[in-house]
């Protein structure tokens, strides 16, 4: 088996670049839609300039392929952020340790009572999420915390510091079955600007947790990249590569890609490469295109117009109600958030939308029974 | 043809469906009542054992009276995880008809026929009415008939592409060795499909994705119930047989007589 990160040195940006900006591109494009399943090269046309202008007829194609792999359904999940501790510099995070936020780890009676609100607007999916910092928030933190959620929730996942197999594997029997851990960005260098220091510098040890999640028995893994740190395309790109590279190695585990969208944090740098609305949708279809089997998520981190005018296109997971402050759904926590939420609908408002919408809200997609004697 | 029967369960329709991917759990139950369907599967990751089956999105439109609700394991990898959810599902909500999915590969979905017959054992023993979805492998299906399972359900074509019989010839065999009730499932896309399946011998078909993601999910499901017996009605009037050639209307052996 090529690992991936030897498959990124296959595709240097430059690489990757020439494809996007090649002369053959409006044919490369047609090429590429015409195709059953697309190839990295189809994938990078489709990302393509020249196919912002065929945005339609890949949209109605993505639409279409969502509908027939996922049916008129669309599954919501809330993201219970339990510290906000770091011991890294992300530049474009709010949570940098630099920054002088307010610092805040619920305990595990209160990121209980937390979860507890959100079961009782009708969760049963729930993402942990904290910063990276393993004193403040422990791997036994998690597995007690998973242990007493297991009650609540038909499905646990987990968005943390990257961990060796044995730690993922310590999660899995204790009940979490699902793993989100962004790259952030593919191209070292820039990652290296961005991580300037903190155990985050180690680009490898992140970009192969996902796959160690995997051999641990991580049933479902999520992955992306920080929309507005690099070139969308290009990183799409890689996001893409890794995605159906993971699909093909790790063939019992179900992939998934979301598209986190950098808003200026307080203290963080202004995103070096913003990406608009259009860019956006181009990213989304595309993934949809290259990846029809796989999940795409879209956060709060979208307003509530936009989020809607995705929902047909390809979407297949969303979160609703979210707060991004330790403490923020049972505590009324005024701290720092990570990032600042765009959407505020409730998970019934959302429900009520989605059905106006056309579609089937749907809390519970899995069962922790599927894993526990 | 026979009567349908299951278990010692009679079903006047030769149709099931499945309720995923619906726009809505009223649209779902518009579609399974126009067509006449009496068995429908619903998947256990989707329903809430906790909660009462009324307050439940799927199972509380339907109509237990008229339609027999059959979970299926969809989601489970191995056959450990099948059988556990079976049990719950029995245990939380008394469901002693299982649909068997063993599904390792979360997106072709093709069923694992090692660890399909491995949970069929299993289940079997425990008493279920055990309805394994397979890959159209006649062996196999004659191995789950040995051990006990009530039907097999082979496939047409990988789940949700609506692609049709794809594996046609092996469902014969299996429609052909079969002594429990054959039921195609999976990748029926069209009311033909459903037509072609029936002539070929199956005993009932399910549909579910190309009835779900119908512009009119509940005109496509009355026309996939006309198809089916309109199917029936067909060979219940015994057709003629196939034959490679034209058959001479002035036969060259004619002056013999």
């Amino acid at each position: 088996m090529t690992e991936f990160f030897d498959m990124l040195r296959e595709w240097p940006p430059e690489r990757v670049r020439d494809l996007l900006e090649g002369s053959d591109c409006e044919q490369a494009v047609e090429r590429a839609l015409a195709r059953p399943v697309p190839e990295a090269h189809d994938f990078a046309a489709l990302l393509s300039p020249a196919a912002a202008l065929r945005l339609e007829p890949m949209a109605r194609r993505a639409a279409a392929l969502t509908r027939q792999r996922f049916g008129h359904v669309l599954q919501f999940y809330a993201p219970l952020y339990v510290s906000n501790h770091c011991v890294n510099s992300c530049r474009y995070c709010g949570f940098n340790r630099r920054n002088r936020v307010q610092r805040r780890c619920l305990t595990i009676d209160e990121a209980v009572a937390e979860a507890t609100v959100l079961a009782e607007q009708g969760f049963r999916h729930i993402l942990l999420v904290s910063g990276e910092d393993r004193k403040a928030v422990p791997v036994d933190y998690f597995t007690e915390l998973t242990v007493r959620l297991r009650q609540l929730f038909a499905s646990i996942a987990i968005e943390i510091y990257p961990l060796a197999e044995a730690g993922y594997r310590r999660l899995v029997e204790a009940g979490v079955d699902s793993l989100t851990l962004y790259q952030e960005t593919y191209l070292p260098d820039l990652y290296s600007r961005m991580h300037p220091d903190g155990p985050k510098r180690d680009f490898r040890f992140r970009l192969e947790s996902v796959e160690r999640a995997a051999r641990a028995g991580v049933a479902f893994l999520g992955i992306g990249a920080l929309l507005g740190l690099a070139d969308w395309r290009v990183d799409g790109f890689y996001v893409g590569l890794h995605a159906r590279w993971l699909l093909r190695n790790y063939w019992r585990q179900q992939v998934s890609v979301s598209f986190p969208r950098l808003r200026q944090a307080s203290g963080a740098l202004i995103p070096p490469c913003p990406v608009d609305d259009r860019a956006f949708v181009q990213l989304m279809i595309a993934q949809r295109l290259f990846l029809p089997d796989a999940g795409l998520v879209l956060s709060t981190r979208e307003d509530a117009e936009l989020r809607d005018r995705l929902i047909p296109l390809a979407v297949t997971r969303l979160s609703a109600g979210s707060k991004t402050t330790p403490g923020g759904y049972a505590n009324k926590a005024d701290g720092e958030p990570q990032f600042e939420v765009q959407d505020h609908r409730s998970l019934a408002a959302m429900h009520e939308r989605v059905r106006q919408l056309g579609f089937d809200p749907v809390d519970k997609d899995w069962d922790c029974a599927y894993h526990s004697p | 043809m026979k009567a349908l029967i299951i278990a010692g369960r009679t079903f006047a329709s030769r149709l099931f469906i499945g309720t995923g991917k619906f726009a809505s759990g009223a649209q779902m139950a518009k579609a399974v009542e126009s067509c006449g369907s009496q068995l429908v599967t619903v998947a256990l990751r989707r329903v809430d054992l906790a909660r009462p089956a009324e307050d439940d999105p799927v199972i509380a439109h339907l109509d237990p009276d008229k339609v027999m609700i059959v979970p299926n394991t969809s989601g489970a990898r191995n056959a450990d995880e099948a059988v556990r959810i079976a049990r719950l599902a029995r245990q939380a909500g008394g469901f002693d008809w299982i649909k068997l999915e063993v599904t390792p590969d979360p997106n072709y979905l093709l069923p694992d026929p090692v660890e399909t017959l491995r949970a069929a054992q299993l289940l079997v023993k425990e008493g279920f009415v055990v309805m394994p979805y397979i890959n159209a492998d006649p062996v196999l299906a004659r191995r789950l008939e040995e051990i006990g399972t009530a039907t097999v359900m082979p496939l047409a074509a990988p789940i949700g592409t609506n692609r049709g019989l794809e594996t046609r010839e092996m469902i014969r065999i299996i429609v052909e060795q079969a002594q429990v009730p054959v039921v195609v499932d999976a990748g029926l896309g069209l009311p033909s499909h459903a037509a072609a399946a029936i002539e070929l011998g199956a005993d009932a078909v399910l549909a579910n994705t190309a009835i779900a993601t119908a512009g009119d999910p509940v005109a496509m499901a009355q026309a996939f119930a006309m198809a089916v017996q309109a199917a029936e009605l067909g060979l219940d009037a015994d057709p003629g047989g196939e034959r490679k050639l034209a058959s001479a209307s002035s036969p060259l052996t004619g002056f013999l007589r």
